[in-house]
């Protein structure tokens, strides 16, 4: 979607502001905020992809007006509620559901040095044939999707350069919408500067970003 | 609740303070048997105390100290950063850039807030804020230069934008004067921002 979210390029955000000796964490809330994530993922919450489309569908003014953690705050209470661990109304009371059968914690104390060291990969570990290899040039497709989607406006109907193909992963504008991991090749593509931003842009400089083989076409008349 | 507060939430809720939201979703996972909260505990302790950029700094030191790891890290990021143990949750699967004279990295992520954790830490508020992700695609050398860091026209600035579930650290250029200086000594110089690629490592001097 063509949220706020996706803000590469944009002007008028202010001014960097960098804070020295900067906290981990600036409250105490955030910290529970923050320990929220590994634990609900474990208890089979959602997977990452609809996760952060659930911060996506925040209102443009109430994402630019929060912080960090309060996106995240956003997601669990939308997203926790939309895959059914907890109910709307459990959520406005703050009470769970008396009838509502009790289970036990996914993660356990003990588990989290495991679970902080081995992560969840993205990664799937099929043999699906890659539609492009290192130095083809692409275009990026020009799609506007109003779900989840990984393709920043900024790079749409560029051409691009398979700088390197990372193997098979997750397509998150499936796995956001229940629609299953549809695995396929994702790569990092160079873009010059100047194609991204036009003439006024350094001639040197370039960007890389990660896409999958559905966000691309050949840039080749013959294909 | 303030009344700044008092509008529409988009699900029909009043939004309130966050404090209050958090406890209230807290305590009702907890009741319900979803979370337990000693876990939390133990995630905020892990995050708070022992995963920054400490961790990272040893992977670019060894780098430097080493040719065959730096080799190793620069073809797979993954495999060698977990030699030294550093890998996990938002670092699964890692790729590093080298800085060099003719190449500047840096990485962004436009979307959300994608950041090597295992390597770097949980992100700072300015990584995860609208200024650096509108920007530093556009105008690295500008944002670059907010940070200190002004690099000459002829240096490639390559901006990475993590909009997969790849995860990127920059390896920082050497600084002068360290040649007899041990992988130890050699970790001080190394700062998170040189890991992000908003800065060069310190100078021993």
């Amino acid at each position: 979607m063509n949220g706020i979210h996706d803000m590469g390029g944009m002007e008028g955000m202010g001014p960097l502001e960098i804070e020295k000796n900067e906290p981990v964490f600036h409250h105490d809330w955030e910290k529970r905020v923050m320990g929220m994530f590994p634990t609900t993922f474990a208890a089979g919450g959602y997977n990452l992809d609809e996760f952060r489309h659930a911060i996506e569908r925040m209102g443009a003014l109430e994402y630019l007006d929060s912080s960090y953690y309060e996106h995240w705050l956003h997601a669990f209470e939308t997203v926790l509620v939309a895959n059914g661990l907890i109910s709307a109304d459990e959520l406005s009371t703050g009470k769970a559901d008396p009838n509502a059968e009790k289970i036990e914690p996914a993660l356990a104390p003990e588990a989290v040095p495991k679970i902080v060291s081995h992560g969840a990969s993205a990664r799937i570990d099929i043999d699906a044939k890659p539609k492009f290899k290192e130095g083809d040039m692409v275009i990026v497709k020009n799609i506007n999707p109003s779900g989840h989607t990984r393709l920043p406006r900024y790079v749409r109907d560029k051409l691009g350069c398979i700088d390197k193909d990372h193997g098979v992963f997750v397509f998150p504008d499936s796995s956001a919408h229940g629609k299953g991991e549809k695995p396929q090749h994702c790569y990092s593509v160079y873009f010059s500067a100047q194609e991204v931003w036009g003439a006024g842009a350094s001639a040197n400089d370039s960007i890389f970003v990660d896409l999958w083989d559905d966000y691309l076409v050949s840039a080749r008349d013959d294909d | 609740m303030s009344d700044t507060h008092d509008h529409a939430h988009p699900h029909n809720r009043k939004l309130t303070d966050p404090e209050l939201r958090v406890k209230a979703l807290e305590t009702l996972l907890t009741e319900k048997g979803i979370i337990d909260p000693a876990a939390i505990d133990a995630l905020v302790d892990t995050y708070e105390n022992k995963v920054g950029p400490r961790n990272g700094a040893q992977v670019v030191a060894k780098a430097w100290s080493d040719p065959d790891y730096k080799q190793r890290l620069l073809e797979d990021g993954t495999a060698a950063i977990s030699e030294l143990g550093y890998s996990g949750i938002q670092g699964e699967d890692m790729v590093v850039l080298e800085n060099t004279d003719e190449v500047h990295n840096v990485i962004v992520c436009t979307l959300c807030s994608c950041y090597p954790w295992p390597t770097l830490g949980l992100p700072p508020v300015w990584y995860k804020a609208a200024p650096y992700r509108s920007r530093v695609v556009k105008d690295p050398r500008g944002v670059l230069k907010e940070f200190g860091t002004k690099l000459p026209k002829e240096v490639e600035v390559r901006v990475w934008d993590s909009t997969a579930e790849l995860r990127y650290m920059v390896l920082p250029k050497r600084p002068e004067g360290t040649a007899s200086m041990s992988e130890e000594e050699l970790a001080e110089l190394v700062t998170r921002d040189s890991m992000i690629g908003v800065t060069e490592a310190l100078s021993p001097s």
